[in-house]
């Protein structure tokens, strides 16, 4: 299964989202299919994304979150995932994109990306460790048709969804982003401003 | 307990009247009295964390989303955070308010906290953050209403040093 798949098959229903994805790949990719101000790319920071989805989730309740995380993210916060279950907010759905190595900060070097593995090529689960931390809806799939129905059901749903989906650790064909990381600071909280705006008019802007 | 219930208060009702909304703390003595205080505040949203680094991206986040936060925490877990402070507060320009307990420091009686308190400041000033102290009642409302506006127009983090004279009242002998 293919990161930017799944991405793919879910753009669609990320228009109304407030999104925050990791550095590298998984930023480019999502960018490489359209960007939105909806979308925030933290470029360093790793482990901290799921921490700011969770500060979006809890200030604006009805606003959907969702948080675009990586194996090697996750394993620098594991505690984080403990205070997401604690709060358990019901409008943020954590996607995380296990390939099994460090691939964006140099596992993807010359010499081959197989050679700085992550702990979840060697056993450690991170649906389960989820599930431990007290996240009851969170699941490992393999399968890009399993990946979309479990992302689209913790869209559409009610309740804090953790999908952790195995994929090939391949590089993005390139990591070159048209936008700079201060001007997508502040065109994201904006992008906030006016959805909120919009959904206080009933749709009317 | 000696941590002085009267001067948290002071330090709370000042993070009140800053605007604050959102509460992230991971516990130590002197903060005891402020964390209840927050999550007894039926407007204050207390995040309990399990490392003060998430802190830094909670409060990323709700800035995002137009809420002020405030940040509780002991030296350690601001020397715990640098890398959130410097990845993310300094690279994306994030105001915080961050109230840091001055563990460590002259009259410290707990050995395990005297290492810590020789660098607090000097890492503070190695990350160009401005600081200042709260040491006396009187003192930490203007000075917590300063800071915050400091935050908010220079979009940076700013510390308030919890100090012992503050926040510890020591029992009579």
């Amino acid at each position: 299964m293919k990161r930017i798949d799944c991405l793919r098959a879910i753009y669609p229903e990320l228009e109304e989202c407030a999104v925050v994805t990791i550095m590298g790949a998984a930023a480019v990719e999502l960018y490489s299919l359209g960007h939105r101000p909806n979308f925030f790319y933290l470029e360093h920071a790793m482990g901290q994304a799921s921490s700011v989805g969770l500060g979006i989730a809890l200030s604006q309740p009805d606003r959907k979150v969702v948080v675009i995380d990586g194996d090697g993210s996750v394993l620098m916060n594991l505690g984080g995932l403990t205070t997401l279950a604690r709060y358990a907010p019901k409008n943020l759905v954590h996607l995380v994109f296990d390939n099994q190595v460090l691939l964006s900060v140099g596992g993807g070097a010359p010499g081959g990306y197989q050679w700085f593995t992550t702990a979840t090529a060697t056993g450690s689960d991170l649906a389960a460790i989820a599930r431990g931390a007290g996240i009851k809806r969170a699941q490992l799939v393999r399968e890009l048709d399993d990946f979309t129905e479990a992302a689209l059901d913790g869209l559409k749903g009610d309740e804090l969804t953790c999908v952790v989906a195995k994929v090939d650790a391949e590089m993005p064909t390139s990591f070159h982003m048209d936008v700079h990381m201060l001007e997508n600071r502040f065109e994201f909280p904006r992008a906030l401003q006016r959805m909120q705006a919009k959904t206080a008019t009933g749709g009317r802007t | 307990m000696p941590v002085s219930a009267a001067n948290s208060q002071v330090v709370y009702d000042a993070i009140k009247s800053a605007g604050v909304r959102l509460v992230s703390a991971l516990p130590e003595t002197w903060l005891v009295h402020l964390v209840r205080m927050a999550d007894e505040d039926p407007d204050m949203i207390l995040v309990r964390l399990a490392k003060e680094e998430e802190g830094i991206g909670i409060s990323t986040g709700a800035h995002f989303a137009g809420l002020r936060t405030a940040l509780l925490m002991q030296n350690h877990g601001f020397l715990q955070s640098i890398n959130g402070i410097a990845s993310l507060a300094l690279l994306y320009k994030i105001p915080l308010l961050m109230l840091i307990t001055d563990r460590g420091t002259m009259g410290e009686r707990d050995p395990w906290q005297t290492e810590g308190g020789k660098y607090t400041r000097k890492v503070l000033d190695a990350l160009n953050l401005v600081r200042d102290e709260l040491n006396r009642p009187d003192e930490v409302r203007g000075k917590v209403a300063k800071a915050m506006t400091l935050a908010q127009s220079s979009l940076s983090p700013v510390a308030l040093l919890l100090g012992r004279d503050l926040m510890w009242e020591e029992p009579a002998a």
